[in-house]
């Protein structure tokens, strides 16, 4: 019984289904292992992140830099942005906007950086269902390249306040 | 102190029941019942507002109550039963005395003013920050405080724990190695250890910094360190309910494992690996190396994974091997067909090991970094694990209260059918709240949210009609397991203050 002492000697070999069993786990497991490096290697869905530290006051300069630079319009009270082709975007989550609203071409590769100026967010790309999460003091470093044409919507999906479920940013890809 | 006089003999199962450890996971499991009744309420409030149809409490409410909820169930309900479980595993389970029961009632008080310190911060709104607390969402210092309290408390539960392993075995209260059952709680509580110090690291600096005292936290620290404590903590709970599994068998169809060393074996997994898993969290932050990731959540999370694959084999062999041995050996399935399922621990083990394993093996796929950047944040996060802390721990907890009920406290259960019934109800509403979580959340329906179908937004968007579909299917499941919930917290309330009390040689289970 489980609730009572074992036999003296209770180091015995598995049975045959045991091993078969374990067996099979073991290389699951070892098939997932290989796999994930893999798909780095041969799989073209993982942008790879590159770790760096940044002041959140000096992400929102460079963001604002950015948007001054880039700016063509307004919507809400949101900037709208288009970047020259392989551009380094600017993509800043703040209580409770995704800034600015982004004009991109479909096709063109953009160094994204994605921090926060105040709280933790959580970027979340409709309807592909891509999630980063974004920290305030560390730039979230992707390399995008749209492949297809659209509006595609950011959500918030990391608690951030009482404003979070409005809190929805926008990218057009032409 | 050992004297004879302060122990009872159980007529069942012929071990000595010390008199201060009765009391002790007495007071414990029922304030572990007195916490999921809050966070029972909770989740209905909280699981009712999530579904537009309803869309019951304001964003305000919503946020502080989804808060309420986590720490209620997440932390309070199973902790707190967790510390019963160990005073029992070790202290029952090996015929001795409970080291120190005085400290073990001071370390159950810390826990206590601890849990009521955060439930009061976080019902007055002084503490929306929700489970995982990142900063720089800042809590009022009493809310970390409170935590810092019910770690400590729990920490010193874990110290009586291993004392008392240490009395047994210098008094010879057992003979050769320690039950299988007392092991696996043995690898819970050293993951404890691990946990509850990774908890200490972050809170305490945490407490100082909403104090003004520190200003420099770094949020992507935190979030490191906070999942050592913040996931390590779940593995405390799959050690837990494993060993649980193990000791439902026991008591429901006389179940003795099959191969002791290949059990143990993968509780030393646990030990060894589970921990590191933890970083998956980290998945898609901007704070760690893309090899970082890979080696970390890879290599060393699938070797913790193996070790539940073997309980998965183990525990139904056992199950299988004494049913068969009571003649139930017609066919493949005569074993199963023929068991307890009109005793409540029965089927609470088989839809507890069921939605664990097939529902929880959802962390194995989205713990690849290339899913985690599918599924981070998403509602499929919150799926998959009421999957596992819910419908595994909980509902094996449940299983086992109904048990201990009879065994321990010596009351006569009040409400049997009732009682075999709620593992039947409280795991369809789970599977439903699983399903219906994957389902919105793979479509990108995000966690923590109050309204998914973003009226107040400036720039407009909408899902996926199947979102609302897949969220709706997750309304209805909670509505479900809240009634399954409260069936639960009837049954085990009127039991243990309203049940005939028991004879002192009454040989009665159910």
């Amino acid at each position: 019984m489980p609730i009572t002492s074992p036999e003296k000697y209770w180091w015995k070999p598995a049975d045959k289904e045991e091993k078969l069993w374990i067996t099979i786990a073991l290389l699951w497991c070892l098939v997932l292992t290989i796999m994930m490096p893999l798909m780095h290697v041969i799989g073209t869905q993982n942008p790879s992140v590159n770790p760096m530290k940044i002041r959140t006051e000096d992400y929102r300069k460079m963001s604002d830099a950015f948007i001054e630079k880039y700016k063509v319009g307004e919507e809400g009270g949101i900037p709208i942005v288009e970047p020259p082709d392989g551009a380094d975007v600017y993509l800043r989550g703040q209580m409770w906007t995704w800034t600015p609203i982004l004009k991109l071409k479909k096709g063109v590769n953009y160094k994204f950086h994605i921090s926060s100026t105040d709280l933790m967010h959580g970027f979340s790309l409709m309807p592909l269902v891509m999630n980063f999460q974004v920290v305030p003091g560390h730039d979230n470093i992707l390399n995008m390249t749209p492949t297809s044409a659209g509006t595609f919507h950011i959500l918030c999906n990391e608690f951030c306040g009482i404003g979070h479920h409005t809190m929805i940013g926008k990218i057009i890809v032409s | 102190m050992s004297n004879g006089s302060e122990f009872r003999t159980c007529p069942i199962t012929g071990k000595k029941v010390f008199a201060a450890t009765q009391n002790l996971v007495w007071i414990n499991a029922v304030t572990a019942v007195v916490f999921i009744l809050v966070g029972g309420i909770m989740a209905l409030l909280v699981g009712l507002t999530r579904w537009p149809a309803v869309h019951l409490l304001s964003a305000d409410l919503f946020y502080r109550f989804l808060t309420a909820h986590g720490l209620n169930m997440l932390v309070f309900w199973i902790v707190f039963f967790e510390i019963a479980g160990l005073y029992f595993g070790s202290s029952v389970l090996l015929n001795s005395r409970l080291a120190a029961p005085k400290v073990a009632w001071l370390a159950y008080l810390l826990m206590l003013v601890g849990a009521v310190l955060v439930d009061v911060m976080v019902f007055t709104g002084k503490a929306t920050v929700m489970f995982s607390s990142y900063v720089p969402l800042q809590a009022d210092p009493l809310y970390y405080l409170g935590i810092i309290l019910f770690a400590v408390g729990a920490l010193i539960g874990c110290a009586i724990f291993f004392g008392t392993l240490a009395i047994a075995k210098a008094e010879k209260t057992y003979e050769g190695s320690v039950p299988l059952v007392t092991f696996g709680l043995s690898a819970a509580a050293i993951i404890a250890v691990f946990t509850l110090a990774c908890g200490a690291i972050i809170y305490i600096p945490t407490l100082l910094w909403s104090l003004g005292l520190i200003t420099n936290l770094d949020p992507g620290v935190y979030r490191l360190i906070f999942w050592g404590f913040g996931h390590s903590s779940q593995q405390i709970n799959v050690t837990a309910m494993v060993s649980v599994w193990y000791l439902l068998g026991a008591l429901t169809v006389g179940a003795k494992p099959v191969n002791e060393k290949i059990c143990r074996s993968a509780f030393l997994l646990y030990i060894l690996f589970i921990n590191l898993a933890s970083e998956h969290h980290l998945l898609t932050d901007p704070t760690l190396s893309p090899y970082h990731k890979m080696a970390n959540t890879s290599y060393f999370m699938y070797l913790a994974v193996l070790a539940s694959m073997i309980h998965a084999l183990a525990i139904p062999m056992c199950v299988e091997v004494a049913q068969r041995k009571k003649g139930y050996t017609k066919g493949l399935f005569e074993w199963l067909t023929k068991a307890p399922w009109g005793e409540p621990g029965f089927p609470a083990l088989i839809f507890s090991l069921f939605i664990f394993g097939f529902i929880g093996i959802t962390g194995v796929v989205y713990g690849t970094e290339q899913l985690s950047i599918k599924t981070h944040n998403t509602w499929a996060m919150t799926g998959h694990f009421h999957g596992t802390v819910v419908g595994g721990t909980t509902l094996a907890f449940m299983g086992l209260t109904y048990y201990v009920i009879p065994l321990i406290f010596r009351r006569e259960i009040i409400g049997k059918k009732i009682a075999t019934l709620q593992p039947y109800i409280f795991a369809i509403g789970i599977i439903l709240i699983a399903l219906g979580m994957g389902g919105a959340g793979t479509l990108g329906s995000p966690r923590r949210h109050w309204d998914i179908t973003f009226a107040d937004a400036v720039i407009p968007f909408s899902f996926d009609p199947a979102v609302l579909f897949f969220t709706t299917i997750a309304a209805i499941g909670v509505i479900v397991a809240v009634v399954g919930g409260a069936m639960y917290v009837g049954v085990s309330v009127l039991s243990v203050f309203f049940g005939r009390k028991m004879a002192p040689n009454e040989a009665k289970m159910l």
